[in-house]
């Protein structure tokens, strides 16, 4: 409660003497939701090069990647944003999950460490940002145990929330269900891959950080 | 074996957060599957995450973790009213959180009969005795 008076005070003191805005913006989810590729399709709409790389193996995200001061426009309005991306949340790590994608014992295991390291980072990382951006994979059941957790755990936190439903390109892709999983949330249906629905992804992004 | 173990949220109510963490995650890396009466608090959910990553080794791969919620919140002004009404009611005493280690649920996901099997060998070294 304290915590929320003293945020709203700062906030109010910040616009009354016209303080630039900036954002830390949190980039959370589950594994393979594609919070890097929308991290890269920002970076490449507001600074022409991208965060980090992409894969399809679960976990290629296992340290915290930050991009400063992307300056993004919506409408008359302009904010400076940290974007923060983060590793996949997840409650559980199997090295040997990473052998099917043909990587060494070796490989794996190295990667499986790397992987929880990145967890906890990630886990520690909410108390560092102002807004979060929950991305999902439109295609998969909502209703998982981490998605719960992260999203109740920013209410706790009084952190704004916009849930992404990612990868709406795909016809298995269904925004309502996870409208219907979060009611008290706003929701968008993007494709970060093809920049579908990006421009009214700004939008509600600022409705959210405003 | 496999053991499925009840605990009552008065076992859990008097303890800290970091005692309640380490109370589950002790039973689920002996390979049990516990069942809470309950629910953690929010940030206890993300703390049992961010421990369990700490202890992940070649033998303890991680938790699956669901929550069976009695949340009547959603969205609306009167469910949330409802829903208001019961948490003070009963506290974090609503609905039940299941924890279990991910290597014997893998294993169950893998083979469901695997369960079956399970829990018939316990009546049976049961009915022995």
């Amino acid at each position: 409660m304290a915590n929320t008076f003293t945020k709203f005070i700062t906030n109010f003191f910040k616009n009354l003497f016209g303080k630039k805005k900036l954002v830390k913006l949190g980039i959370y989810g589950p594994i393979n939701a594609g919070k890097t590729t929308l991290c890269n399709t920002i970076c490449k709409d507001w600074l022409g090069e991208e965060l980090g790389t992409v894969s399809k193996i679960p976990h290629e995200t296992r340290e915290i990647q930050m991009k400063e001061k992307v300056k993004i426009k919506s409408d008359s309005q302009e904010i400076d944003f940290n974007i923060i991306d983060t590793p996949g949340i997840a409650t559980k790590i199997d090295y040997e999950d990473f052998l099917k994608f043909k990587l060494s014992e070796k490989e794996a295991k190295k990667r499986a460490k790397e992987a929880t390291k990145g967890v906890i980072e990630a886990i520690k990382w909410l108390d560092n940002v102002d807004a979060v951006l929950v991305v999902l994979d439109a295609t998969e059941n909502p209703y998982s145990q981490v998605n719960i957790t992260i999203v109740g755990n920013l209410a706790a936190r009084n952190i704004p929330v916009l849930i992404v439903g990612n990868k709406t390109d795909l016809k298995r892709a269904n925004t309502k269900r996870i409208q219907n999983a979060f009611p008290q949330y706003p929701v968008i249906g993007i494709s970060a891959e093809t920049g579908k629905n990006m421009k009214e992804f700004y939008e509600e992004l600022f409705k959210v950080v405003r | 074996m496999l053991t499925l173990q009840f605990v009552p949220y008065g076992e859990i109510k008097s303890l800290t957060s970091v005692g309640r963490i380490r109370k589950l995650l002790n039973l689920a890396k002996e390979n049990k599957i516990v069942l809470l009466e309950g629910r953690l608090a929010k940030e206890e959910e993300a703390e049992l995450i961010k421990t369990t990553m700490e202890e992940i080794n070649k033998n303890f791969r991680g938790i699956e973790l669901a929550v069976v919620n009695t949340n009547l919140d959603n969205g609306d002004p009167f469910s949330k009213l409802k829903s208001s009404f019961v948490s003070a009611l009963l506290g974090d005493k609503q609905g039940f959180t299941i924890i279990g280690p991910a290597k014997v649920i893998k294993s169950i996901k893998r083979d469901p009969h695997k369960l079956q099997i399970l829990m018939k060998d316990a009546q049976g070294s049961r009915r022995k005795r």
